[in-house]
């Protein structure tokens, strides 16, 4: 099987999708020329033409309600956000348009559209461009959120996100579009949007995470190996909706549960695992469950502040040996 | 740009303005008996009235095609109305009921009819703007010759929406029409409170939009310039920023006075003399086409239909329980939903 990056993946899936149906077509701030800021879109203008590989002003609220508009009379546009701290400029069009438009139609007006973008912490760079906003997008009805963390859930989340009829939020990661993964150059590879994956068997704790984290808790995995103790890494996926069954499952297996993500505690996803986990698997735990997330201030410049103020391999070692009662 | 004059051609004939007549009355009529139902408890919410504002409606979805788009604000009844949507489905989605044009789930500020492409109306202020802009961007992807009319209250020209949604309109030449319906207060707010500068239509020069601005209280009027810019748009793929200058006669919505506090009862009885129904009605007894009769005919004709809209919207059931988990995603994939609501219509 070919061994591509996460960045390639999602050209791979846009590609293929341009050329299965053409309604689809990419919008967003330096998607054409500049071949994507993140070189996600690279040869897409070259391979279908300016009407559907369209460079936007910065203009984010402006070109979401576009997609917006353009959804509502046939097209399936897919909407790039340079990055998703962009977006907060666009939430408008997110949660009051797409988001809402079925409902508010009375069914008529589905909206076949996908926004997407990098999520959550790069590098040192600081507070506006460092956040993770899944719990954000997760809580509004209407809407699905997706979190591929490697580069098959890559393609298959983002070509099942295109055909959904429904909007689709995809949340990347620019950590993890150089990462390399085993993907199939296939026009079928589709992840199910809905379905986590349990991508590490183990006996002793759950880790269930989603996104970037999900790296993370595969090098947790494997380091714990090491001193002999196995886990589950539940990849969620899809976090609206979430696959309750994949998490209370493990759980109910392993009796001991770590929730582990990028964004900030209060009302945060790991908060509402926590929740079904309480409801579904209370008499099955045999410790409280911890939780592993960015400490709650906004990013810091600095080295060694910002590693301070990340989730990381370490902390959530630390969670998994609290849980089993270790340290 | 010049201003424009009343299309007082031939080729307007008498049967096409009684038409108009008739629209604008029919929304007049059923308005106040929204007013009435509000009183009653029988509508809900919010619930914003287009009285006095009838001429810019019906003026411009007058020259569209069947196949062309339209969406508009919260204030959206009358509109609705003009492009042919039912007074019984419109009064009972009022009603909250499940025969209502969005089966209740939208109320006053949200009729959407997929039969006559109206897109809706929508209740944040300037949000609608950029699906326009995406609307005109679909139909120029598809090579089509459709177009988007976008009605806007005055307040929309100072939010960010706007001038994103403009700017892009003009810079990919998408046949839109952007239609301010100026009836000079944001709620309470007067323009010249709210804006820097007081003739908004010029704020196309900022994107060399072609530009105008007529009398929204002469259907006539606005009918031309409405038809000049949709042609702009069908056959040069243009889009135009029009202000119609007008006046709502009611509060802002249900909750505050007509005058009194923001604007004067003298300010409004001026405008009053320049009620839309009046100006066109006078035209034709003018020219001996309509009789004081033949007016008292057509009223009290939309005055029943009015009715049976207010009875089956009363005896419409409410929707069942198990709707309000319905449409909040569809469950297909590949356009599937699109084409069943297509098909079941």
């Amino acid at each position: 099987m070919p061994v591509i990056t996460y960045r390639d993946a999602l050209n791979q899936a846009l590609r293929e999708e341009m050329q299965r149906d053409d309604r689809v077509f990419l919008m967003g701030e330096e998607v054409a020329v500049y071949q994507g800021a993140y070189k996600v879109s690279k040869g897409l203008l070259q391979e279908f033409g300016e009407m559907r590989v369209v460079d936007t002003p910065i203009t984010e609220l402006g070109f979401a309600g576009v997609g917006v508009g353009a959804a509502m009379v046939g097209l399936r546009p897919v909407i790039e956000f340079m990055t998703w701290n962009f977006a907060l400029l666009a939430i408008d069009q997110v949660v009051n348009s797409a988001a809402k438009m079925l409902y508010m139609s009375g069914g008529q007006y589905n909206m076949p559209m996908v926004f997407r973008g990098p999520n959550g912490a790069a590098l040192q760079l600081s507070a506006q461009h460092s956040q993770a906003w899944e719990s954000w997008l997760a809580h509004i009805p209407g809407l699905k959120v997706v979190t591929p963390g490697t580069p098959y859930d890559a393609k298959g989340l983002l070509k099942s996100a295109i055909r959904d009829d429904n909007p689709v939020i995809m949340l990347e990661g620019e950590m993890l579009y150089n990462t390399k993964g085993d993907v199939p150059d296939d026009q079928e590879v589709l992840v199910p949007i809905g379905k986590a994956e349990l991508k590490r068997e183990g006996e002793h704790a759950s880790i269930i995470t989603h996104g970037k984290m999900v790296l993370t808790a595969m090098q947790v995995a494997d380091q714990l190996a090491k001193q002999g103790i196995t886990i589950d890494v539940v990849d969620l996926r899809t976090i609206r909706p979430m696959d309750i069954d994949a998490i209370t499952s493990s759980v109910r297996k392993t009796n001991r549960a770590v929730v582990l993500e990028e964004g900030w505690e209060l009302c945060g996803v790991g908060a509402q695992v926590v929740d079904y986990i309480q409801r579904e698997c209370f008499d099955d735990l045999d410790a409280p469950v911890v939780r592993v997330h960015q400490a709650d201030v906004p990013m810091p410049y600095a080295k060694n502040l910002e590693r301070a103020a990340k989730p990381d391999a370490a902390k959530a070692i630390a969670a998994v040996k609290k849980v089993m009662y270790l340290e | 740009m010049a201003k424009k004059k009343a299309d007082n051609s031939p080729a307007t004939d008498v049967d096409t303005r009684r038409e108009l007549l008739r629209s604008m009355l029919l929304q007049r009529r059923f308005e106040e008996r929204c007013a009435e139902a509000y009183a009653l408890g029988k509508i809900g919410g919010f619930c914003h009235l287009y009285i006095g504002q009838e001429a810019c409606g019906t003026g411009a979805i007058s020259v569209l095609r069947p196949d062309d788009y339209i969406i508009t604000t919260y204030r959206d009844h009358g509109q609705a109305l003009a492009r042919g949507m039912t007074p019984r489905a419109i009064m009972a989605e009022l009603f909250g009921r499940i025969d209502g044009v969005v089966r209740g789930k939208g109320g006053s500020m949200h009729l959407f009819d997929r039969n006559v492409n109206f897109l809706g109306g929508h209740g944040i202020v300037g949000g609608h703007v950029p699906i326009a802009t995406g609307v005109g961007f679909a139909i120029k992807y598809r090579g089509g010759d459709q177009v988007c009319l976008c009605f806007m209250g005055e307040s929309v020209v100072n939010t960010g929406a706007f001038h994103e949604a403009l700017n892009m309109a003009a810079l990919w030449k998408l046949p839109c029409v952007f239609i301010i319906e100026n009836n000079r207060y944001g709620m309470g707010t007067a323009l010249e409170r709210a804006s820097s500068i007081h003739d908004i239509y010029n704020r196309a020069a900022s994107y060399d939009m072609p530009r105008g601005v007529v009398d929204g209280q002469d259907v006539m009027t606005v009918r031309a310039a409405v038809q000049e810019a949709v042609d702009r748009a069908r056959t040069e793929s243009l889009p135009t920023l029009l202000e119609v200058r007008t006046y709502r006669f009611m509060g802002h919505s249900m909750s505050d006075a007509v005058s009194g506090t923001y604007r004067t009862k003298e300010e409004l009885e001026e405008y009053l003399k320049r009620d839309p129904i009046i100006v066109l009605r006078t035209q034709l007894q003018q020219e001996g086409q309509l009789t004081d009769d033949d007016f008292a005919k057509l009223d009290e004709e939309l005055k029943a239909v009015v009715q049976d809209a207010w009875d089956f919207a009363e005896q419409s059931p409410e929707p069942p329980v198990e709707a309000l988990f319905e449409d909040v995603l569809v469950d297909t994939t590949s356009d599937a939903h699109a084409e069943a609501v297509v098909a079941a219509h």
